[in-house]
């Protein structure tokens, strides 16, 4: 790249091209690595938060083999002796012993452990993020229904994953969690007691369940991930990233930049990115002080119980379901109230979500191939949908800390609690309408600007007394003045003049303007070429001075 | 995957004859890649390539600074843990964040650099590549569905009627052989020791025909002195590892001689005096059930919000729990510390399918409605 190796360098006898010819005579490798490093990318940047995900994940690699290094997974009991005074002399598992050494004894062990746990909230928080920008955008759409449900299973092995994970250090907090997981089980009806005894080799806590966990989530979870997560990106590789329709973004291509050398570039600085922020984040904000909540101890709890934030949504809903209770079924068994919202509540809702592809293509029998994505605002059903869905989920994040938002606003517990219960139905409903109208309204600004021109701020009295708004018109003008309605592409649509250029260039530079001298303007070749097209196609009219539009007094109400 | 096919091939003289941009061009074209704008951003020397130069330099030298700093505060830095209140506090107290602001620093700022070096240095260029729409070549297709189907023709699997019921059947048997041992590892029955299972006896279950003591967390026997009237108390079976067993906790509460509290049916007597004892263990999902309202006679579970009334035999009056916390009958000893005269009645902690089953329950039923 540098200056200087490009100066000396004689075509094809540099070390770096003996070495790939010396690769290609080995393994043939010439041109197929070549169409991988031809791979053109979109560079839209809601394409990067699937990346954070995988980034994070990598992360919890890394950090997650350091942890395993120190960490004692055993629910065998032993009387702490070190350096954290105000726990000296408690009987403690060895897990939550080691967890207190990792924080307190080893060397750096503390940002270690909170990189690990950060890492994890970052992980499944941009996962979600990740999935609605799919979701709003129909990215999901044939040919890539095999993807989102690549996807969602990716959010649940990721939940397991997390919880198994914050159970481990055998604290109050994770025990009480690990309680209520344990009473989940054993609701299901008919086989509820056996898998509980499956699962903790007996009742509740048993001695199994640490070590247990420890497997899964070291070994046999963390590499479930990682293949679905090949499978994941191998498809979005093979089958080409969707894109924004724009100027020359169509359904047959791709647009944007080859993986040699800006995505490669972007993608590993992005990796750095992410590494760096959730360190910086690991070392100034404290998570999971163990050291405070104590061992657990199934006699005794901490006020203001909360899982970490993507379990809970699923207590939030156990919290508001009604004491519902079906007893004396074949005599004298029941199903426990807790079974309805923890278990066919949680999968009933993966299962929509899973299945929303098809569901969406049932209702629109749309079973084209789709490369471009849409604008949420084009797609009214589905975003008001999604929207419900989010405030379904966000209210039900909010009933799964409703002792803390009664406490934080002064507000009773049972009135948080019946806030919750009706506004399960009614804010999603509420939700659905504002978010239908609303698109609607966007789409009907859109169409006004296409039609009529951007709106200047304008105002002028017309000789007849009226006063009307100066539009600029996108399309040119035919030839009684009036503005050529342009089609909507699916692309946005310049609102205001600033969008235009009418605002003119920044100035960049702190004490003197920035000296420009030899940059190359790539983009000017390309605008030229289109204005000399003539202008009528909707891209080149608007270099025009500000055109009235005659008869706008009789379209005011714009 | 596979190239453009409209694009010519140069022969061997020609692409000799080629620059270097011109081959890459090529390259790209052979992958069905356009560069619609490619090229250096800069003229090489000029002030603007300089700053670009610059600006991104800025950030590696940034990163290497915060890298340097990282490795002197991990090494030289007291780490050892000071209590609160010591001097050396704020010391040890900074030591993590430090840490982590160096740390995440110099590998943030590499990636911005990285990032910055991307977006500046690097070529623009604007790519369009073509998607390949449609399946794939009719020859293709038809080949392969072909070759597939040959073989399943002369294998004649269709007519083998007994190989494709043996196949199925040791299929089957494979698939249950991975299955069984696996999962049948982790199989015990609940029920194993009948009216004995852990679902139905608590610590509180009589211990060679001796009734159990109450006692506090580190064993120490309760007496009636040792409370006063609106006080709770936690209290663990007096047996060897009480106070570690899951469902055992009770809380022992001693109401004011004035309060009137409704019993349950068939739970007469269960009391001592003013003195009652129900499971600490949440009927809902097992959480303890920790804070008591004496003014009210309320028992708050803090996990899931759900409120049971004391005075009304603990029965659950808000939240999510479906039955009322179970009475232990209590009673004094000879030497005048509380006892338990029996186990629980009925199923401690969070509800089960055979919940209802209770060896006790079924002897006396009781109906908590």
């Amino acid at each position: 790249m540098s200056r200087l190796t490009t100066a000396t360098a004689k075509p094809g006898g540099s070390m770096a091209s003996k070495a790939l010819d010396g690769a290609d005579l080995r393994y043939h490798n010439a041109r197929p690595l070549r169409t991988q490093l031809n791979k053109v990318f979109p560079t839209h940047w809601s394409f990067m938060l699937g990346e954070a995900a995988l980034y994070s994940f990598l992360v919890l690699l890394l950090s997650g083999i350091y942890l395993t290094l120190f960490f004692d997974a055993s629910m065998g009991e032993t009387v702490y002796q070190g350096v954290f005074d105000k726990l000296r002399g408690v009987p403690m598992s060895r897990a939550f012993a080691s967890t207190l050494d990792i924080s307190f004894e080893v060397r750096g062990g503390l940002l270690i452990r909170q990189i690990h746990h950060w890492a994890a909230l970052l992980f499944l928080a941009s996962m979600m993020l990740h999935m609605m920008r799919v979701f709003f955008t129909g990215a999901f759409r044939k040919p890539r229904e095999a993807n989102w449900i690549l996807g969602v299973l990716l959010l649940v092995l990721g939940m397991a994953e997390g919880f198994m994970g914050y159970s481990l250090p055998d604290d109050l907090l994770s025990g009480t969690g690990l309680r209520a997981v344990s009473a989940f089980i054993l609701s299901i009806p008919v086989i509820g007691t056996w898998a509980h005894w499956a699962v903790f080799g007996g009742d509740y806590p048993g001695e199994l369940i640490i070590g247990r966990f420890y497997s899964l989530h070291i070994l046999l979870i963390p590499g479930l991930i990682l293949a679905v997560i090949g499978l994941h990106v191998a498809l979005v590789w093979f089958q080409k990233h969707t894109q924004f329709p724009g100027k020359r973004e169509t359904e047959e291509n791709v647009v944007g930049v080859r993986v040699l050398p800006t995505f490669a570039a972007k993608g590993g600085g992005f990796f750095a990115v992410v590494f760096g922020f959730i360190a910086i984040m690991a070392g100034v904000f404290q998570i999971n002080p163990v050291w405070n909540l104590g061992p657990y101890n199934s006699a005794q709890v901490s006020a203001g119980v909360q899982p970490d934030f993507y379990m809970g949504f699923l207590d939030g809903m156990v919290r508001v379901w009604p004491a519902w209770e079906p007893r004396n079924i074949f005599g004298h068994y029941m199903i426990p109230a807790v079974f309805f919202p923890a278990i066919v509540g949680a999968t009933v809702l993966m299962i929509l979500v899973g299945a929303y592809p098809w569901i969406e293509k049932k209702f629109t029998k749309d079973n084209a191939m789709h490369n471009l994505l849409q604008r949420p605002r084009d797609v009214p059903v589905r975003t008001a949908l999604g929207v419900a869905f989010l405030t379904f989920y966000v209210l039900n994040l909010i009933n799964g800390a409703n002792d803390i938002f009664a406490l934080k606003l002064d507000i009773s517990l049972n009135v948080m609690t019946w806030i919750g219960r009706i506004g399960s139905f009614v804010f999603p409903l509420i939700a659905y309408v504002v978010t239908y109208r609303l698109c609607l309204g966007l789409q009907h600004s859109d169409r006004a600007v296409l039609e009529h021109g951007i709106e200047t701020g304008i105002i002028k009295r017309l000789p007849n007394g009226a006063f009307i708004e100066v539009h600029q018109p996108l399309g040119g003008v035919d030839e009684h003045g009036h503005p050529i309605p342009l089609e909507y592409q699916g692309a946005p649509v310049p609102k205001r003049m600033n969008q235009l250029g009418y605002a003119g260039k920044a100035v960049v530079g702190v004490i003197k303007a920035r000296d420009d001298t030899g940059l190359i303007h790539h983009e000017a070749l390309d605008a030229a070429e289109e204005t000399g097209n003539g202008g009528t196609n909707g891209n080149g009219g608007t270099s025009g001075a500000l055109r009235p539009r005659d008869e706008a007094g009789t379209h005011s109400g714009h | 995957m596979s190239g453009d096919s409209n694009v010519e091939v140069p022969s061997d003289e020609v692409l000799a004859s080629m620059g270097r941009e011109e081959l890459a061009r090529l390259g790209a074209k052979l992958d069905g890649v356009e560069l619609v704008e490619y090229g250096e951003r800069y003229e090489p020397g000029s002030p603007a390539d300089k700053h670009a130069e610059r600006a991104v330099s800025r950030w590696f030298v940034l990163s290497a600074l915060f890298g340097l700093a990282m490795i002197g505060i991990f090494i030289w830095w007291p780490a050892g843990y000071q209590p609160p209140g010591s001097d050396k506090q704020l010391m040890y107290a900074l030591y993590t964040p430090l840490l982590g602001v160096t740390l995440g620093g110099a590998i943030a700022c590499l990636g911005v650099g990285v990032i910055a070096l991307a977006k500046k240095l690097a070529p623009h260029e604007v790519a369009v590549q073509q998607r390949h729409i449609g399946m794939s070549a009719e020859v293709d297709r038809r080949t392969l569905g072909a070759e597939v189907f040959d073989v399943v023709d002369k294998t004649n699997i269709k007519r083998r009627g007994m190989l494709k019921g043996t196949l199925g059947l040791a299929g089957g048997v494979i698939g249950l052989v991975a299955i069984v041992p696996v999962l049948g590892g982790f199989i015990k029955n609940p029920w194993a020791k009948g009216a004995k299972s852990d679902l139905w006896v608590t610590g509180w279950a009589p211990v060679a025909g001796k009734k159990v003591r109450m006692a506090q967390i580190d064993g120490t026997p309760v007496r009636p002195e040792d409370m006063a009237a609106g006080a709770i108390m936690t209290v663990f079976p007096g047996v060897p590892g009480g106070a570690k067993m899951s469902d055992s906790a009770v809380m022992l509460i001693r109401l004011r001689s004035d309060e009137k509290v409704k019993i349950r049916d068939g739970q007469q007597g269960w009391e001592f005096g003013d003195y009652y004892a129900y499971s600490k263990i949440c009927t809902h999902v097992g959480c303890p059930t920790s804070l008591f309202e004496a003014q009210t006679g309320r028992i708050l579970c803090p996990c899931h919000q759900s409120q049971f009334d004391v005075n009304d035999g603990c029965k659950p009056v808000f939240g999510p729990a479906t039955r009322p916390l179970p009475q232990l009958p209590i009673a004094l000893d000879e030497e005048g510390y509380f006892i338990a005269v029996s186990d629980f009645h009925e199923a401690v902690g969070p509800g089960f399918w055979e919940n209802g089953k209770h060896p006790a329950w079924k002897a006396s039923p009781k109906e908590s409605s």
